[in-house]
């Protein structure tokens, strides 16, 4: 398990875009630690933030965007970063793979030329000695046939092996950090599987930790074991993966699960959230959700709850004006 | 049991394709996208299609509505075979029977407005209507699903992914179809959304007796629309059965392996789980393997799998499977 020294630290940390329509708050005061082999779920739809909070931490944000906060890895802050020591860190120590495998691929270098670039940059090794390593990567992502399949060009691979490819490079050296954006969306249920298992296997062999961004909350179950669930640029619910799931605190995180269609459940109609995400435009002053919220009352519309733990001792922290008691009895009454 | 509304016989979509690697004088190769689906709809009922990428879902659609000629086969209409060369028993069938597809924003006309890409189907299949009625139509349409009127002379891209699927579920109605093919209509949408739109299509279909073909390659959203499922591999048919008899005892391999790949959102049950997962990729269409196709893939293929192309045939009276190895039930 994970000792106790964190490999990341996310203190603060907001993201605001300068756009024609006046700025953008992207994210808002987003917390979290990782410990050694931890796995983080970052959970939320279009527009929550979710993606725009790893850019940050990576210093990949749009030109118009600025990140505040810090973001310390091994106690060093990586926010505004020169780019030459940001990309010491950056693919070496912390590697991430993309939602389209198609387009975060070159197209017109081979597989091959693209892994070995990696270790050549970061490890200084040789061509020959860098396609052996490149060659032993994609073989522990199972892809077959790797010494001849290194030499394709990524058109040439399916879309899961093509997700694999991207591992492989993203674990070339040995990262302490995985972050992971939504990593099976684009893939077939069964595909999505195999990554997914994959994962769990190189987390397990090689304590790696990782964030795994997803809108799929099937997806973290399995593989997580904190979740962090994000609505319109703010953390509205953390907690330890049972619980998330066992124990929901916020209306938000009850509403997804609700909505989501299961196996295990009889037909009938799905629970849905009302109205459509947020206008990352145009927020309430108080909570995002307010606007599609059931237990909505007055004070969630003018100011924005505070993250809270639920109790002194609790590991949740969740950030909502009705109290759990309040919510349980008003889902009682049939609100 | 009614007549059926829709029939399906034997239908093949066969594309010619060449390898650019071949020589130019080399015979065309053939992608057999869909081969010798069948299956009935009734008025009212909700047939599920699911298959991973590539299985030919979406071509058995458009093969359904001649949007792509079919190669072989026949598709019956209420109890009229449709031919491929008689545009205007397709024209007519076409108001019967209309299509909402995967990306709501991409199969909506950016220049128009909301208003005359919901009416456009009047202007083709109506055009005795004036204007006034034209708009009257659109305006209580576009209530049915949810919009509302003020925003009527709006362009596509100023409506979110959910609302852009509605004015594509707005057009499909205003014909007043008997069935609606809906072609991975919430694949896009983010998950609270993807609840709406299922449970608006569910009760359109309720209100309005609408039979549905629901498209998806994801089993839990199938399981809550749908009456029966047909599972697609390889442009085959592998099972067909009745939805909770499909989930309760799945007939064929290949639909095991689906369902168990679909993760559970509980940690104990998803941390515990013995995956069964396939091995490997789908194999390609143009040279798909002898006997079964699923076989390269298939945890319990026997030697015998690579001789015998199965057919479907029933097991019991709500599942059939196409599988050497699926025993016949007793009730």
């Amino acid at each position: 398990m994970a000792d106790n020294t964190p490999v990341l630290e996310v203190r603060d940390l907001s993201v605001q875009f300068r756009t024609n329509d006046g700025p953008v708050y992207a994210v808002n005061h987003v917390d979290f630690t990782l410990g050694r082999g931890q796995t983080l779920g970052i959970v939320g739809e279009s527009g929550s933030g979710k993606s725009q909070t790893m850019l940050a931490m990576m210093g990949l944000l749009a030109r118009n965007g600025a990140a505040t906060g810090q973001v310390l890895h091994h106690g060093r802050n990586l926010l505004g970063l020169p780019a030459a020591e940001l990309n010491a860190v950056r693919g070496d120590r912390i590697a991430m793979i993309f939602q389209d495998p198609m387009t975060s691929l070159n197209p017109y270098l081979s597989v091959e030329r693209q892994m070995t670039e990696v270790l050549e940059l970061h490890r200084g090794l040789g061509r020959r000695e860098a396609r052996a390593r490149a060659i032993r990567a994609l073989d522990a992502v199972k892809i077959p046939d790797a010494k001849r399949r290194i030499d394709f060009y990524p058109h040439e691979f399916s879309g899961g092996m093509r997700q694999r490819v991207m591992i492989a490079m993203a674990l070339l050296c040995e990262p302490e950090v995985l972050i992971a954006d939504e990593p099976t969306t684009a893939l077939d249920a069964t595909v999505q599987a195999q990554i997914t298992q994959l994962l769990r296997e190189l987390q397990r062999d090689h304590g790696t930790a990782i964030v795994m961004i997803t809108h799929d909350l099937g997806v973290v179950a399995g593989l997580c074991d904190d979740v962090m669930v994000m609505y319109g640029g703010r953390v509205m619910e953390h907690a330890p993966a049972d619980d998330i799931f066992h124990r929901p605190t916020h209306p938000y995180t009850r509403g997804l699960l609700a909505a989501l269609p299961r196996l295990d459940a009889g037909a009938g109609a799905l629970v849905s959230i009302p109205g459509n995400p947020p206008n990352m435009n145009a927020l309430p002053p108080g909570c995002p959700f307010s606007a599609r919220c059931r237990f909505v009352e007055d004070r969630c519309v003018a100011t924005m709850p505070l993250l809270q733990h639920l109790a002194p001792t609790s590991p949740t922290l969740r950030a909502c004006h009705r109290s759990v008691a309040e919510l349980d009895a008003m889902e009682a009454a049939g609100v | 049991m009614s007549e059926p509304l829709l029939s399906v016989r034997d239908l093949k979509v066969h594309f010619k394709v060449r390898d650019r690697k071949a020589w130019p004088w080399a015979p065309a190769a053939t992608l057999k996208a869909v081969d010798g689906v069948s299956f009935d709809l009734r008025p009212g009922e909700t047939l599920g299609i699911v298959g991973e990428s590539g299985c030919g879902k979406s071509t058995l659609a458009r093969a359904i509505l001649n949007l792509i000629p079919a190669t072989g086969g026949e598709v019956v209409w209420n109890g009229k075979t449709l031919r491929p060369d008689d545009p205007a028993a397709w024209l007519a069938a076409r108001r019967d029977i209309q299509i909402i597809f995967q990306d709501p924003l991409a199969s909506l006309n950016p220049r128009m407005t909301v208003a005359r890409i919901i009416g456009e189907p009047l202007r083709v299949h109506r055009p005795e209507l004036s204007d006034a009625q034209v708009h009257e139509k659109v305006v209580a349409v576009m209530a049915e699903v949810g919009l509302t009127p003020q925003q009527i002379n709006r362009y596509p891209h100023e409506f979110s992914g959910g609302q852009c699927q509605r004015i594509g579920i707005a057009r499909a109605l205003i014909l007043e179809p008997k069935l609606i093919i809906c072609d991975e209509p919430v694949s896009a949408l983010d998950v609270s959304i993807r609840a709406q739109i299922v449970n608006l299509l569910q009760e359109l279909q309720r209100r309005k007796g609408l039979a549905l073909i629901f498209i998806a390659h994801d089993l839990a959203v199938v399981k809550h629309i749908s009456d029966r499922v047909l599972v697609l591999y390889l442009g085959k048919p592998m099972e067909i059965a009745e939805s909770d008899a499909l989930y309760a005892r799945p007939g064929h391999p290949y639909t095991e392996a689906l369902l168990s790949a679909i993760p559970v959102p509980d940690p104990r049950v998803e941390r515990n789980k013995v995956l069964q997962l396939l091995s490997g990729d789908m194999p390609s269409p143009i040279d798909p393997p002898s006997g079964c196709v699923f076989r390269t893939r298939c945890p319990k293929a026997i030697a015998d799998c690579a001789l015998d192309k199965p057919v479907l045939r029933p097991l019991d009276a709500r599942t059939q499977a196409a599988c050497l190895l699926a025993a016949e039930r007793t009730a």
